[in-house]
């Protein structure tokens, strides 16, 4: 406890590295990066920075680093990378058991060896599995199998002062003890570290099929004095096109949209069926998406932009209820000016919305305000995932969350000294 | 039987100690017909599903509102009393115990459904509604709620959200957890408070669902709807015996087939199925399987065809495909009364719920038949076979001198098989005041000292259904390690259990 923190880290005999300029976690810059090769070189590093009073910012693939608020300081980088080992694939019982640093593109392959997947789409396989979970992405099947924590049925963690602790297993149908898989899931690295997790596994579809649709949502109009002008009505409620869809009994296992451009430009809906007699079944969904006037496609291959988001510097993510697409994309384009582009899953009513990194800052607040107050309004959260850090500083990134009291005395219990990522979430946890 | 907790420490609601105190809060609070302390209706409400476990409660409230519970909880914060909260009682973990020192909170008279949103998928429901009638006010419009306990015509979602309830059906359509969108709990402080999925910040939904009340109770609850399938296909296959029903099932999921339901029973159970409700399986059956595929009808034509295929050639002898309705009734009656069927062949009987991984099945079952030779003891074998939960039924005679501690023995020793699998000690039933002291067996001190802060956090005073899930658990003051000795309900349990 007498050495300094430098020397104390060594002394656990975990690979620590100086900090070079690559490691800045949202700007902030640590000084040491750890590279832990075990849950217990973890747990090591983990103790002697609670001992040192040390602020630890987990990290896997890197490629979510700059989403969350900037930690208010960062002297370690803990990183998972060299934690990537497939523990167990057993396929007989559909679940994998892995290592947090496992990315997610390495995990499908493995496991497409054996005809079965993770079902839980993210944007970037570089991504790990530990970044996946601790953001909680997921992408356009969430629909049909839900977000990272629904897959999920153990984990293995370490907390702030060392412990390591499970939780779940390696069966699926599970309900002994707390979840607590599902509480580190979208965490941020606040908590504690995640250095294992076992998902339920699904066989890879035979066969699969995308039907794809455009629709406007502008009209030209004459004013009243007798100008010719865009109005952004929505002549085709998107509601009434998802919803059917949704709801059809071709059982889709994603809806989609994409809409390059929300002041005036059309949205197209792209929708994925899966499985058994995948062509059947994406006639019917031909059918319900042409009954809008709207010409559809049914094709073997995804659209381009499909489960990709629409930007990365700049993103704002929306939740409403399914019933309000509609409402959604109404706040989005009357509230936009320039160059806006959204994306998401509609059927589950998750809109992701890219604004230019060059936006002026003003314009950003009052973009996220607005729709903000009229998704609230309609039951819904509209979240900053990322943003660049002057436009940053003048945003409420997280927007009206039900239970802080309880989720500040959940981390004042996990980690009491505030060395995990402090800072990097809701209320200032 | 087993009294857990003889008396009230404080003289009950007549005494002069906190629960007498309580009691005329609560009244205020709730008026008086809504507060029971009559000792012969408090009786009535001395157990739930798992009837071995006793305690009549110090006080029973019927509360209508979130504010009336909030209340009662900010009250019993005031002067220090225990509550339990209770749905319909369905459970069989004991996890809604009453505790003689305190008071059950009963969701009986919060039973409406508050609304429906179509367009979002979605209702929001009081606690006390069963299962079956949100399915019921939405069947017509092509809905349902997919869990599907096999108590839920009766059982409550106030019930299923704090055990994460199942169902025959989960194995393709997920849990409870995975069908609540939102809760409004009031916290053991007495606050009401909002879960959202939506929210950013901490899942403390997803802890809360199967947290069998020890972190607060659920006053409104948001699911979600599902669609109803376009086609639903039942099928009975009869095999000689049950390795070869095994090898059907792993054909079935390894060829990428993911059945709404599998399930499995053996020659014993299918023996108490016909005894109790004559549902005329295949004669000579060593086991039979209920596989049912659902979904869109072309996909389900393929399915089926690929089932069947599977199934005669791992040995099948019969197969039964369901026409209707009706039918598809008939071929699930034996399987859905088989627990209360035993019954018929046993005296008495126990009912296990536990896990493995379902490539171990065959081992586990091979390993179970040689546990029941070897302590004499029959035990008979229902289980979703699709996801490795097995309900091995223990029989035995409680007029016989020691049987029912072989049991006991045999029911315990069943769990230590799935644990050494990899297995769970609890599928779907709970962890409650039974199997409290089983988590030591598949948890660390670490694992169960962390699970413990999730419940500092939220019941800083042990105050919200205390002695259920933890075996031992220690003061949200105390250091971890520290540990205050066995905890009397688990000592109560070892001791009177059987």
């Amino acid at each position: 406890m007498a050495a300094q923190p430098g020397e104390a880290l060594a002394a656990t005999g975990v690979t620590i590295r100086d900090a070079g300029p690559d490691d800045d976690v949202a700007g902030v810059k640590p000084r040491w990066v750890a590279l832990p090769e075990s849950t217990e070189e973890i747990a090591a590093v983990l103790r002697t920075a609670s001992e040192h009073g040390l602020a630890v910012v987990p990290v896997g693939g890197g490629t979510k680093l700059h989403w969350g608020r900037p930690p208010e300081r960062c002297d370690v980088l803990l990183d998972t990378c060299c934690l990537n080992q497939v523990l167990e694939h057993a396929a007989g019982d559909l679940v994998v058991r892995v290592q947090a640093g496992v990315t997610m593109g390495a995990l499908a392959e493995i496991l497409a060896r054996e005809g079965q997947e993770l079902a839980l789409d993210v944007p970037d396989p570089e991504a790990t599995v530990g970044g996946t979970l601790a953001a909680a992405v997921a992408g356009p099947r969430r629909l049909r199998y839900g977000t990272a924590r629904d897959l999920l049925i153990g984990a293995t963690v370490v907390l702030a002062d060392g412990t390591i602790a499970k939780s779940g297993g390696k069966v699926v149908k599970n309900v002994a003890g707390y979840d607590l898989g599902k509480l580190f899931t979208g965490s941020y690295g606040t908590l504690g570290v995640i250095a294992e997790a076992a998902f339920r596994l699904h066989p890879l579809p035979a066969d699969r099929r995308w039907v794809t649709a455009t629709y406007p949502i502008a009209r030209e109009r004459v004013d009243g004095h007798g100008e010719r002008r865009f109005v952004n009505d929505f002549p085709v409620d998107p509601l009434q096109v998802i919803g059917p869809v949704a709801t059809s009994v071709a059982e889709p296992s994603a809806i989609e949209i994409d809409w390059p451009e929300v002041m005036f430009g059309p949205f197209t809906v792209a929708v994925l069926v899966e499985g058994a007699a995948a062509e059947a079944r994406a006639q019917a969904v031909r059918g319900l998406l042409e009954a809008h006037g709207a010409a559809a496609d049914v094709s073997a291959e995804p659209p381009p932009w499909w489960g990709r988001l629409p930007g990365d510097e700049f993103l704002v993510e929306i939740r409403v209820p399914p019933g309000e697409i509609g409402t959604a994309m109404a706040e989005v384009s009357s509230a936009a000016t320039g160059d806006i582009r959204a994306r998401g899953s509609a059927a589950s009513a998750v809109l992701h919305v890219a604004l230019p990194a060059d936006i002026a800052p003003e314009r950003a607040e009052h973009f996220v305000a607005d729709v903000r107050a009229g998704v609230e309004n309609a039951g819904g959260r509209v979240i900053v995932l990322a943003a660049p850090e002057e436009i940053a500083r003048r945003l409420d990134r997280w927007g009206k969350v039900g239970a802080l009291g309880l989720m500040r005395r959940v981390k004042e219990r996990f980690d009491p000294g505030r060395i995990m990522a402090p800072g990097r979430f809701p209320g200032g946890i | 039987m087993s009294e857990t907790f003889v008396a009230a420490p404080d003289g009950g609601p007549d005494g002069p100690g906190p629960l007498a105190r309580l009691t005329a809060r609560c009244r205020e609070i709730l008026g008086p017909d809504a507060v029971i302390t009559d000792p012969v209706r408090l009786r009535t409400y001395e157990c739930d599903g798992l009837t071995y476990h006793r305690a009549t409660p110090g006080l029973v409230v019927l509360p209508e509102s979130a504010e009336q519970i909030a209340a009662i909880v900010r009250a019993c914060n005031e002067y220090g009393v225990p509550f339990v909260a209770r749905g319909s009682g369905t459970g069989l973990s004991g996890g809604a115990l009453p505790r003689s020192d305190g008071v059950l909170i009963v969701t009986s008279r919060m039973r409406r459904i508050l609304s429906i949103d179509l367009a979002s998928r979605r209702a929001v429901v009081e606690p006390g509604v069963t299962n079956l009638a949100i399915t019921e006010a939405v069947r017509d419009r092509g809905f349902y709620y997919a869990p599907d306990p096999s108590s839920q015509q009766v059982c409550s979602i106030g019930g299923n959200v704090a055990e994460n309830s199942g169902g025959a059906h989960c194995l393709k359509y997920g849990f409870t957890v995975n069908h609540v969108e939102a809760c409004e709990i009031v916290t053991p402080d007495g606050d009401i408070v909002e879960l959202d999925r939506m929210d950013a910040g901490y899942d403390l939904l997803g802890a809360f669902v199967g947290s069998e009340g020890t972190l607060g109770i659920a006053t409104k609850i948001t699911v979600r709807l599902s669609v109803t399938p376009e086609a639903v296909c039942t099928l009975l296959a009869a095999f000689p015996d049950v390795e070869s029903g095994g090898r059907a099932v792993s054909a079935i999921i390894g060829a990428g087939v993911v059945p709404a339901a599998i399930e499995m029973m053996d020659a014993l159970a299918i023996e108490a199925a016909e005894a109790a409700v004559a549902c005329g399986y295949p004669p000579g059956a060593g086991a039979v399987l209920v596989v049912e595929l659902d979904g869109p009808l072309a996909a389900v034509e393929q399915e089926y065809a690929q089932v069947e295929r599977l199934c005669r050639e791992n040995g099948a002898f019969e197969l039964r495909v369901a026409k209707d309705a009706d039918e598809r009734a008939a071929i699930w009656k034996g399987r859905k009364s088989a627990f209360a069927a035993v019954g018929r062949i046993s005296p008495a009987y126990i009912v296990q719920d536990g896990v493995v991984p379902r490539t171990a099945l065959p081992g586990v079952l091979a390993a179970i038949d040689e546990l029941s030779r070897e302590y004499g003891i029959r035990v008979a074998n229902v289980f979703h076979a699709g996801d490795g939960n097995l309900h091995p039924l223990v029989l035995f005679d409680d007029e016989e001198e020691g049987a029912g501690e072989r049991a006991a023995e045999v029911s315990g020793r069943i769990l230590d098989l799935c644990i050494r699998h990899g297995g769970s000690i609890t599928g779907e039933h709970g962890v409650g005041v039974d199997k409290a002291r089983y988590m030591t067996r598949m948890f660390s001190d670490q694992d169960l000292d962390t699970m413990q802060l999730v419940r500092c956090a939220f019941d800083p005073r042990n105050l919200s259904n205390p002695g259920k899930v933890f075996p031992t658990p220690r003061l949200c003051g105390e250091a971890p390690g520290v540990r205050k000795g066995v905890h009397p309900l688990v000592e109560a349990g070892k001791a009177e259990l059987f």
